[in-house]
């Protein structure tokens, strides 16, 4: 018997076996999308969108819409977490590995910080986003991505909770320390591991 | 009408670090609506929140299973050694279901928190709070802090719900609050209908924060109205809940 008990509660909702071992501890399943944004939504059309990669780097680079395009694009199919407590299965993505466009760069710091249009920001080390682990993701689900979901493009870092895949990403900066992003500055985890529910400061 | 002091600006409140968890008792149970029901509950280890922060509530079954869900904390700060959760039931959740049908005085329930800070109000600026059905909650923690403390800095609510009998703390809206319905109005009602407009939205000050919670449609169309309306793009704060389709 669990240390604590709630009187009369019995679970109701049923993860299908073969998915249980894919929810990480503390999570439900949820079949939508739902929209988790702290401010106005940015209005940013493909046109006026671009992505820069600069900090310490050996070399600035920024890509174009266009530009972005020409880079070659790997569909991700993942689970997502997001610290409010639904996770998402079975769902896919479509982008540019954050390695490839890391690589045009040269990171000469183990962190990043990701910057976006309307002024979000989350604290990544380049560790946690290379070798396969996160993408710039201009589509979900075979659709381009509708602009509450971080449209033209957001950053994706699944085995994380899903405030680190900062919607309406412009850019990430290298840099030589780790510092808290918006989310990380107000109250939540700096690491973010759903697996570890590593959700808020004190966890 | 609640009283309204004016003895000058509220206080500003400082943050202290979030607790661990802990078992809360049910101390009252009002029903607001016939969907939504305020729960206070008395905290062993209870800490002054900012309005508009969040306790997670955590539900165990006898086989170990367990279900977590956040909800806003709806009481000022004042209110020592006590917080009150509003909570709308949805049909096919998991914890709302637990908390209308089976939670009565008495009973225990784990929390933690408070958490988060950013949709908060610490006092220190002019604020519009917008709320469209139980998105209220977390405005209605500044909006009674602000009648506790007697502040006189300004805050105006502009809330929406759907019909006559949906409307969440009834007996305390007061001067500061237009309300509008969508759906039904009460009889006789000579007040607004409809969605909010930009006519029910009081005149853009700068040095307002906006606070608005509802609903993902509802906060995108009244996110818009205040920038349309010269808001700060800047200055505006958003919680939005429920699945996007």
């Amino acid at each position: 018997m669990p240390d604590f008990v709630s009187r009369g509660f019995e679970r109701r909702r049923r993860t299908p076996e073969e998915l249980g071992d894919r929810l990480p501890p503390g999570q439900y399943v949820e079949d939508g999308f739902p929209v988790l944004t702290a401010g106005p939504t940015p209005v940013i059309e493909p046109d006026e969108w671009s992505l820069r990669i600069d900090g310490m780097v050996a070399e600035e680079r920024e890509w174009t819409w266009a530009e972005f395009h020409e880079l070659e694009f790997e569909e991700v199919p993942c689970d997502i977490h997001c610290v409010t407590a639904w996770s998402k299965l079975g769902t896919s993505f479509r982008g540019v590995s954050v390695d490839t466009l890391l690589e045009a760069a040269e990171p000469l710091g183990p962190y990043v910080m990701a910057y976006c249009y309307g002024g979000y920001t989350t604290n990544l080390p380049v560790e946690e986003i290379t070798d396969g682990q996160a993408w710039v993701v201009t589509e979900h689900e075979g659709e381009p991505l509708p602009r509450e979901h971080g449209g033209p493009a957001r950053l994706l870092v699944p085995h994380l909770y899903f405030w680190k895949s900062a919607k309406w990403i412009a850019g990430l900066r290298v840099m030589d320390h780790d510092e808290p992003g918006f989310w990380e500055a107000n109250g939540y985890h700096n690491h973010g591991d759903p697996w570890k529910e590593e959700r808020y400061w004190s966890d | 009408m609640v009283g309204l002091g004016g003895v000058g600006p509220a206080p500003v409140l400082t943050q202290r670090a979030p607790g661990k968890w802990q078992i809360a008792t049910v101390k009252a149970i009002k029903v607001e609506t016939p969907r939504v029901k305020s729960f206070r509950l008395e905290l062993p280890m209870w800490m002054p929140h900012c309005p508009g922060q969040h306790y997670v509530v955590r539900l165990t079954a006898p086989d170990g299973y367990r279900a977590q869900r956040s909800y806003s904390i709806a009481s000022s700060p004042l209110d020592e050694g006590e917080i009150e959760l509003t909570i709308d039931r949805l049909d096919d959740g998991e914890v709302s279901p637990y908390f209308h049908d089976v939670l009565v005085e008495g009973d225990q329930v784990e929390v933690r928190g408070p958490f988060a800070s950013y949709f908060i109000w610490r006092g220190e600026s002019p604020a519009l709070l917008i709320g469209g059905g139980s998105g209220i909650a977390p405005l209605m923690s500044m909006l009674r802090h602000r009648r506790r403390t007697g502040a006189d800095t300004e805050m105006r609510l502009v809330y929406s719900v759907r019909n006559a009998d949906d409307v969440i703390y009834a007996d305390e809206l007061g001067d500061e609050t237009t309300l509008t319905f969508t759906g039904t109005p009460p009889e006789g009602w000579d007040g607004h209908v409809g969605r909010i407009d930009a006519g029910m939205l009081p005149a853009a000050d700068p040095e307002a924060t906006v606070y608005i919670c509802g609903s993902n449609g509802f906060v995108e169309s009244a996110t818009a109205l205040a920038l349309e309306a010269g808001y700060r793009s800047d200055r505006i704060r958003t919680e939005r809940f429920g699945p996007s389709s």
